[in-house]
């Protein structure tokens, strides 16, 4: 039955097209490819999803081993949850992805750029379905190194230098976490994640089970970007071709904290990481840090995607914070935080593109008054700027509501001045770009603008991202539901 | 027509309003016509309303659930319903008084100025019919928004600093204050609806309550209570039909209305009674009325005078609210429906004193009654139900509200209303003196005539609508003790 293959062809579908793209060498087809497999792969993570809302979790054993000696998939909601935020993504970046990417890779790397995107498109999903602790190492890595690749296709020189930079801290990332999972080998014998959590119970509190804890979870913060750790970021997102930074905002930070969060729920369990050299507070000082900071950077970035990355910074905050106050609730705001962050920054950023596209550049000075020009760009740039702001109606919104319920619930009252202070930031950095396109005069110099129209597909994919930001924050029951039962599952395990 | 359809088709009347004003603005007699009937069919919307409402139905709409605790509902109950009719009776009024103004003053954008103008008004009644908070909070930032235009309606530099005090203010708060409040009250209470007899059940401690209440008061920055009234004097720098109808009555009233509203429905009087040793909000708004009135008698401008006098006169009505005694609430309310109509015409004379000869000064206006004497007794009128002197509107009112102080004996109230009537007279009654009895030149000879047409017959309904208000209170009186009997 083709049904009980579907948590092994997840993976192994994009990572067969990869090799097709290289095959054929040709650029329409590579994007068609991509579009086809991303389509079918969210598909599958479809069919995913209503059998894990039947049966509640299943396990695949990869080639017939069976776990803890072969390697396992295991599914549940969440990693549906992420299956779903991830494939979405994919389909809806590659369909608009063709001209932006003609314009800004040079054309004989096109079919380059479709073979990496496949190839991180695997990695992600590897590491959202995997059951055990090596093999996610191994896909992490697939994700990692692909994106290298793709961030150094850039035209910009610049891009080379930020690849480079990402390249240095991933690689720092990885090892720590490959010696995470090294010592926890040598602890319990076993690489499967259900296994190692039933001997971590069993093992005595040692200081290697400390170590390889500590280690992960600093492994994972230079990958996810957790403030202090996210140097690599703004330029990566910056310099990088905009198709590339939209895919990566919406998905490669937020699938490294879902990794977190399997770590710290699934594997460790949360008495021993949160009971335990006050990991709570750390992370709480990083998320408040992180959301201070990216929001106070934004401010000051004329390059529209550098403040877009800052402002991630700044998000993923909100997310490591929900996870800090170590409530159902706060983890269930993480939770759909995640969700509804990924489609408004992709919203964003694709805004960005289609207006790289169109004259050329993200400096904010530069657009003066553009917003007649091209109107339906700037307008659905404010729909998702408002959800990032967390306006009601928004996604955004249901977000922050429930961030600032949760963090009632556990009695930090400084948090929410924070979250409120850092929504006013926002609405400073994202009421800029909205004044200078709307409001100032336009320059007198754009003869330098290319000024061509936005691709149909670019705005079919833009408008979609919109709609989302809103429904969310309309029909809740999608998301906040899912939220809910799986941070039940995961805290009363 | 059932009344939730009336309701829905009230909201959405102004849009559609917008609409056809976008759609005829190359022709400006029709582009008028559609903002007149828009208006003509609005009032005869939420006029339908009232019959039920004071058979003490609610109507009530649905539109739909975020989630299982966020709901754009909408709910008509008494104080809102007088809200509405205010809003758009003066709609009406105000748009008539716009084509005579913004026409004679030769403003350029005249379809934008419309058209956020009903967009505003779409925004109060919003307001004015919500049924939680979160719904009143939506569209209180709608208002916001849709304002911010046409208060930067001339686009000069000047004007865009002021624009942006008055957006920085009222956007800050709300959202730094006026939602976190929300979220709060939901987190203790579990529901945001305005209910009768308040949300809040059980033990609370004082301080989280006060903490609230406050929160609340200065989240809604558009109740103007110091110190955030720093933008309602910058909005000033808009038309004056802006400043009339937004800035005198549908912005201002949309803050002390949520305000009172929230006291009503969200705590309930008698709560806040028994919980509350010392009534903060109290000795807060006694503060704003006096600090406001020196400022107001020391203001030259007239319109920045009208500001600080509209700031004053909001605080009557928190400060009756603070009260926290029905007979004080139904000075409250009325009190939102007098000044009103007092201020409009303050508003509207100004306007027309501005639009006939420029000058925006009061050491200007030396026998100016003369030359424009509908104008001026319109004023005079006005300035009466400001101070409260019969037959106005404003003397009910202040009935009210001073009958409740002396009821539950706080003189301190009382102290604040006497000295505050005083400054009132101070700052009204000379302009009204000097504009009929002292002369500007020794010729006699007027320069100038009375403002264009539209202009004056404004000024003259809102004028006379406050001496008739007076005379026959029943419908407002009706709601108000509608609103008593069920909100306490």
């Amino acid at each position: 039955m083709i049904s009980s293959q579907l948590p092994a062809l997840q993976v192994v579908l994009p990572l067969a097209a990869a090799p097709l793209c290289i095959l054929f060498h040709n650029r329409t087809f590579a994007w068609l490819l991509m579009v086809f497999v991303s389509l079918a792969s969210f598909g599958i993570s479809c069919a995913l999803f209503n059998q894990v809302l039947a049966e509640n979790a299943i396990t695949y054993a990869m080639g017939g081993w069976v776990a803890p000696w072969g390697i396992e998939y295991y599914i549940d909601k969440l990693t549906t949850y992420m299956l779903l935020i991830v494939n979405g993504i994919a389909v809806l970046v590659s369909l608009g992805a063709r001209e932006s990417v003609e314009n800004e890779i040079s054309s004989d790397r096109i079919y380059l750029f479709y073979t990496a995107f496949l190839l991180n498109l695997t990695g992600l999903l590897g590491v959202i379905i995997t059951g055990d602790a090596f093999n996610l190492f191994v896909f992490i890595e697939i994700a990692s190194l692909s994106s290298y690749a793709i961030i150094s296709l850039g035209k910009d020189k610049r891009c080379l230098y930020a690849a480079f930079r990402y390249l240095v801290y991933g690689t720092v990332g990885a090892s720590f976490i490959l010696i995470s999972v090294g010592l926890l080998y040598v602890v319990t014998g076993t690489l499967n994640i259900a296994d190692l959590s039933q001997q971590l119970v069993n093992a005595e509190n040692t200081a290697t089970i400390t170590t390889a804890f500590v280690f992960f979870v600093i492994g994972i913060a230079i990958k996810a970007a957790i403030f202090p750790m996210h140097l690599w970021l703004p330029d990566a997102y910056t310099y990088s071709p905009s198709i590339v930074s939209t895919f990566l905002a919406g998905t490669t930070t937020k699938v490294f904290i879902y990794v977190l969060i399997r770590f710290i729920y699934s594997l460790y369990g949360y008495e021993f990481s949160f009971f335990h050299e006050s990991f709570d507070n750390l992370l709480m000082i990083a998320a408040c840090g992180a959301i201070l900071y990216g929001s106070y950077r934004a401010i000051k970035q004329d390059s529209l995607k550098r403040l877009l990355a800052y402002s991630s910074i700044a998000q993923i905050g909100y997310m490591i914070l929900g996870i800090a106050l170590i409530t159902e609730l706060g983890l269930a705001a993480s939770l759909i935080h995640i969700f509804n962050h990924a489609f408004i920054k992709v919203g964003l950023f694709l805004a960005v593109t289609a207006i790289i596209y169109s004259y050329g550049t993200d400096s904010i000075e530069r657009l003066a008054g553009m917003a007649k020009t091209s109107p339906f760009t700037f307008v659905l740039f404010l729909i998702s700027g408002l959800s990032i702001i967390g306006v009601p109606l928004t996604s955004g919104f249901i977000s922050k509501w429930y961030l600032i319920k949760a963090s009632l619930e556990a009695g930090y009252w400084g948090l929410i001045v924070i979250i409120v202070f850092s929504s006013v930031l926002a609405i400073i950095y994202i009421g800029r770009v909205i004044e200078t396109a709307y409001f100032k005069p336009e320059a007198t110099n754009t003869a330098s603008f290319n000024n061509k129209k936005m691709p149909h597909l670019l705005f079919l994919s833009l408008f979609i991202f919109c709609f989302i930001n809103i429904y969310l924050g309309i029909e809740t029951s999608l998301n906040v539901d899912m939220a809910f039962q799986i941070a039940h599952e995961l805290i009363n395990k | 027509m059932n009344s939730q359809l009336l309701i829905i088709s009230a909201l959405l009347l102004p849009i559609i309003g917008v609409i056809f004003i976008a759609l005829t603005q190359k022709n400006i007699n029709l582009r008028e016509t559609c903002t007149l009937i828009t208006s003509v069919a609005l009032i005869y919307i939420v006029y339908s309303l009232l019959p039920a409402v004071l058979n003490g139905v609610h109507p009530e709409l649905y539109l739909f659930n975020i989630t299982s605790s966020l709901a754009i509902h909408f709910k008509v109950e008494p104080l809102g319903m007088l809200f509405a009719c205010i809003a758009s009776f003066l709609w009406l009024i105000n748009s008539i008084y716009s084509i005579g103004y913004m026409r004679s003053n030769k403003y350029k954008h005249q379809t934008r100025f419309y058209i956020y103008f009903a967009l505003a008004i779409a925004s109060t009644i919003g307001i004015a019919f919500s049924a939680n908070l979160f719904t009143l909070f939506i569209f209180y930032e709608f208002l916001t928004l849709s304002t911010y235009p046409l208060v930067t309606h001339k686009g000069t530099d000047e004007v865009k600093r002021a624009g942006r005090i008055y957006l920085g203010i009222l956007l800050a708060t709300s959202i730094c204050l006026f939602l976190p409040a929300i979220i709060w009250t939901h987190y203790l209470t579990g529901t945001i609806e305005f209910t009768r007899g308040g949300v809040f059940n059980g033990d609370y401690q004082p301080i989280v309550i006060i903490s609230l209440l406050l929160m609340f008061t200065y989240g809604i920055g558009k109740a103007a209570v110091m110190p955030v009234h720093r933008w309602l004097p910058s909005a000033m720098v808009a038309p004056t039909p802006v400043s009339a109808l937004l800035h005198a009555v549908a912005v201002v009233k949309a803050g002390v209305f949520s305000v009172v509203k929230i006291i009503i429905y969200i705590f309930s009087p008698t709560f806040l009674s028994d919980i509350i040793d010392i009534n903060v909000l109290l000795y807060l708004a006694g503060a704003t009325i006096l600090i406001a009135s020196v400022i107001a008698l020391r203001s030259d401008n007239l319109k920045r005078r009208l500001a600080y006098s509209t700031i004053s006169q909001l605080s009557y009505v928190i400060l009756a609210t603070a009260l926290l005694v029905p007979i004080s609430i139904m000075g409250a309310v009325l009190h939102i429906l007098a000044h009103a109509f007092g201020k409009i015409t303050l508003f509207f004379a100004a306007g027309a004193i501005y639009t006939a000869t420029k000058k925006t000064e009061v050491s200007q206006l030396d026998g100016i009654g003369r030359c424009m004497p509908w104008t001026m007794a319109a004023f005079a009128i006005g300035s009466l139900s400001m101070i409260g002197i019969p037959p106005t509107a404003g003397f009910l009112s202040k009935w009210f509200i001073l009958q409740g102080a002396l009821d539950i004996q706080s003189w301190f109230a009382v102290t604040v209303i006497v000295i505050s009537t005083l400054l009132n007279t101070a700052y009204f009654l000379p302009i009204v003196y000097v504009a009929f009895f002292r002369n500007s030149n020794t010729k006699n000879v007027c320069t100038y005539n009375e403002a264009p047409f539209p202009i004056v017959l404004a000024v003259s309904i809102t004028a006379l609508m406050t001496v008739i208000l007076f005379f026959f209170p029943e419908v407002p009186l009706q709601l108000v003790k509608l609103l008593i009997g069920e909100g306490l």
